[in-house]
């Protein structure tokens, strides 16, 4: 018996929002004309923001380096089309508090041509795993679920850990998004070909795929797909359906149903052996190891009723949501929101003319009778954002600890474990938006972490000062005793004396 | 950055559709099947109290609303919920200035000094019954015998209306209508002066499950008619609007104790079925001890919750000054709730013991 068990377990809490996967399922993945300007941000990933290697006026290929990766965690950006950069600048992204961020403005000579020098490799299975991982980490592979982790990180697991487990995120639990359900439907060899070369780097023998039940088409397609090739190797891929259960598809709730062991807080997924990797992901990682693409695009679900025409799209990174929205024949007159990603963690945007980045999977438009924003009420302890949550917290008491401020009593409510689904804010009777209390909270405690530091720092450093400062002070009156000592000394033994102190006291001098 | 400055950007962006006048509603709906019964055995006294009980808790939330200039919330219902619970736990003909007192405190003292719908600690129908208790003993202790909405014993609609604001009948007499001891009461009265459960309520008092089953004996408006409350707490449980925590934990916390010390002693005390039956245990086992505000919010602290009211309500009516102990006990472990949402935390995920 492996790590998967063998029944299904239950995550606990969840909610059930209505899919609405109808309005985009049926809708094959389509490319999108090449817009007139792209705009590339440098940071588009979990980590550090990649550095620029480029500058104004430069023509780049499809695929060619933007920017490189600085440090540790960080991934590279490239050029999703060839063009010229006509502008290296800061400009609106989408991002919580309406920031900008440094981008490459490119605009394309319509040719969409790739670098010739990019090579695919023929047989990637007889890579070094090193190997592999090499060539995901310069495609600039991150998580394209929404995590934006770099990839090539999950790929390569300490020495001393064993990964038993590649599990495959196809649970796509948002409502409204299919992007995911598409790329299986359509491209499941493909899939079938990426995560073959994730084993291979992670030398593991064992891959389940998940899947929720109401993508039926993507788990035939997935299941034919597994049987077609099963033969060729001796990894053992799996699909598995799952019921559908909003946050199915975070990656420690599917790890829960999956093996029934749960992350222990503070851990990674490898701790317990399992690495998780999204089903788009596996696209990216066979397009970068196989035609040594790098990852320029990604498919993005426009949905929701205020859009005209829902579709799957195939989008360059860069391409403004603005160009998007219009390609898909513009929002509809009772537009309330437009939101990037999904409608449960995605992100309400100010404006629409900031770019698609690597983690968009999303671009939801959704009229006032979709997402009705309602007043806030005090809550009224009814305890269902208990029942919802999947991490077991209690949203109610960290909300009135944030909102009220009372960070002692935040930082030891677990806020940090609060994975952001929103479950808890979905059933709330009394529309208490308790994600945004959570973040609120979230900086708090971190800015009040930081500032305690420094104080600390100060108070060392004031320390220090008045240590040294009570030194001096006892070095005085130290010599004072001396001199004291001293003229009593030469009072009492005349010349004798005189000759040996001067050497004595100038070596304190120096000291001091 | 202030907290609501963000606000219009948070996910999630959908909801669920739950809302705390829905809630209210259901809760409403729920009773109707004990209000209505309320009527239909104690006649039109139970009508005029349940409105003027219902219009004062109104009535008052309007004005407060009014004074801190704040939007009127009548529409959630809330105060017309505390209204309809006070109402369902008074005596059948108590007068109507012992109704207005205790809307107006239930709203004022039970829910505003606390600052409103969300803060407060006591459930506000039940502190405002226990005052009314403790202030006027009398009123709230005489047990007139259901005379029925129809019938000959019923009283008519001007008789009752008399009655209510005057306490005369509108014929001018003294109302002497037929009162007699609760179940309850029967049994705290003499079986505390040495005699067996038996001749308590056997004999001329004639206690009958049936009848305590159906409602159609003597006690508080809403609490008797055990069908009635059970059918609104299932459906409440069904519609999710309160859990079964409460509940259960409530009936276990006094049947346990009830059915052991009835094995030990079936003369002196009576049987489960007669607790379960008699006084506001069912009414305030799915109706006040599971009001939202003023439980625990984890399943834990609800468990533990609800067994306290149980216990603490087995042992007012067991050992106790007063026979009923239902809304004491409540109101006690409201007091306890702060803790037991403290102390009851769920293990958080990747926390437990297993796992480390
Ligand atoms: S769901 Fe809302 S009202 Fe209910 S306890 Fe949680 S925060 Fe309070
Ligand atoms: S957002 Fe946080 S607190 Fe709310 S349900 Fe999700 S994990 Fe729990």
């Amino acid at each position: 018996m492996g790590i998967v068990a063998s029944v299904l377990k239950k995550f606990h809490g969840g909610v059930h929002p209505p899919g609405h996967k109808d309005l985009s399922e049926h809708c094959a993945i389509e490319p999108m004309p090449l817009p007139k300007r792209l705009v590339v941000p440098f940071h588009q990933h979990l980590g550090a923001p990649s550095e620029p290697v480029v500058k104004v006026g430069d023509t780049v290929f499809k695929g060619d380096l933007l920017g490189g990766a600085a440090g540790g965690i960080s991934a590279t950006v490239h050029a999703p089309t060839s063009g010229t950069i006509v502008a290296i600048e800061e400009h609106v992204v989408g991002h919580p508090s309406g920031l900008t961020m440094l981008c490459a403005i490119i605009e394309p000579d319509g040719k969409d041509q790739w670098n010739p020098q990019l090579k695919g490799v023929d047989n990637p299975l007889s890579l070094e795993p090193v190997a592999v991982r090499d060539l995901v980490k310069n495609a600039g592979v991150v998580g394209l679920g929404g995590a934006t982790f770099p990839s090539f990180v999950k790929l390569s697991p300490p020495r001393d850990k064993v990964v038993d487990l590649l599990l495959i995120n196809a649970v796509e639990c948002e409502p409204y998004l299919t992007c995911d359900a598409r790329l299986m439907e359509e491209r499941p060899k493909d899939v079938i070909e990426g995560i073959r070369i994730m084993l291979h780097a992670l030398q593991t023998k064992e891959c389940v795929i998940g899947i929720e039940d109401n993508k039926p088409k993507a788990i035939a397609a997935m299941q034919n797909a597994v049987a077609a090739e099963a033969s060729q190797s001796a990894a053992a891929i799996r699909v598995v359906v799952l019921p559908v259960m909003y946050p199915q598809g975070s990656e420690k709730q599917l790890i829960e149903v999956v093996t029934g062991r749960q992350v222990p807080s503070r851990k990674l997924p490898i701790d317990i052996g399992v690495i998780v990797h999204n089903v788009a992901t596996a696209v990216a990682v066979r397009d970068a190891v196989c035609f040594g693409h790098p990852l320029v695009s990604r498919i993005v679900t426009v949905t929701g009723k205020g859009i005209n025409r829902p579709a799957n799209i195939e989008v360059l990174i860069g391409t403004q949501v603005d160009d998007i929205i219009a390609h898909c024949g513009g929002l509809k007159p009772d537009i309330h929101k437009v939101v990037m990603g999904g409608p449960m963690m995605g992100l309400a945007l100010h404006q629409t003319n900031v770019p698609v980045v690597k983690g968009c999977s999303g671009i939801l438009a959704l009229t006032r009778g979709e997402s009705s924003e309602k007043p806030e009420h005090s809550c009224i302890r009814c305890g269902s954002c208990v029942n919802a949550c999947p991490i077991q917290l209690v949203p109610c008491s960290m909300a009135w600890f944030a909102k009220t401020e009372q960070l002692d009593q935040l930082s030891k409510a677990d806020l940090f474990d609060c994975i952001e689904c929103g479950s808890c804010a979905y059933v709330c009777p009394a529309n208490v938006p308790l994600v945004h209390y959570f973040r609120y909270g979230k900086l708090a405690l971190q800015s009040k972490d930081r500032e305690e530091k420094k104080r600390e720092l100060t108070i060392q450093r004031s320390k220090l000062r008045e240590e040294r400062l009570a030194r001096e002070k006892e070095e005085k009156e130290r010599k004072k005793e001396e001199m004291k000592a001293k003229m009593a000394a030469k009072k009492k033994s005349g010349k004798e004396a005189d000759k040996q102190n001067p050497a004595a006291e100038s070596g304190n001098e120096a000291q001091a | 950055m202030s907290p609501s400055s963000l606000l219009f950007t948070s996910s999630p962006h959908i909801h669920a559709g739950d809302s705390i006048p829905r809630i209210m509603h259901t809760v409403i709906l729920a009773l109707m099947p004990a209000t209505l019964m309320s009527v239909l055995i104690f006649g039109w006294p139970a009508l005029l109290i349940l409105v003027i009980t219902t219009a004062t808790a109104m009535l008052t939330e309007y004005l407060m609303m009014k004074i801190r200039n704040r939007p009127s919330p009548l529409g959630d219902m809330s105060a017309a919920l505390t209204g309809i619970l006070l109402a369902l736990t008074l005596p059948p003909h108590t007068p109507w200035w012992v109704c207005v007192v205790g809307g107006v405190f239930a709203i004022l003292l039970g829910k505003f000094v606390y600052g409103g719908l969300g803060f407060n600690m006591f459930n506000p129908a039940l502190i405002a019954r226990v005052f009314l208790l403790i202030s006027f003993p009398v009123e709230l202790t005489s047990w007139p015998q259901p005379t029925g909405l129809f019938g000959q014993q019923a009283l008519s609609f001007m008789d009752s209306l008399s009655l209510i604001t005057t306490g005369h009948l509108a014929s001018g007499k003294l109302a002497d209508a037929i009162s007699a001891a609760t179940p309850l009461g029967q049994y705290h009265v003499v079986v505390g002066m040495g005699k067996t459960v038996h001749e308590a309520l056997g004999g001329d008092y004639a206690f009958s499950y049936i009848s305590a089953f159906t409602g159609f004996i003597n006690g508080s408006l809403g609490e008797t008619s055990a069908i009635a409350l059970a059918l609104g707490g299932v459906y409440l449980i069904r519609k999710r609007i309160i859990s079964w925590h409460i509940p259960v934990s409530m009936f276990a916390g006094i049947l346990i104790p009830a059915t052991i010390f009835w094995i030990l002693n079936g003369s002196k005390y009576p049987d489960p079925l007669f607790h379960l039956l008699t006084g506001g245990l069912i009414l305030g086992a799915f109706f006040m001890a599971t009001d939202m505000v003023t439980s625990p919010v984890t399943p834990l602290g609800q468990i533990i919750f609800g067994a306290g009211c149980g216990l603490l309500t087995y042992i007012i009516r067991t050992w106790g000054g007063y026979p009923e102990g239902v809304s004491f006990a409540i109101v006690i472990m409201n007091a306890t709730v702060p803790l037991l949402d403290q102390y009851t935390h769920p293990v958080v995920y990747g926390k437990a013991k297993k796992n480390v």
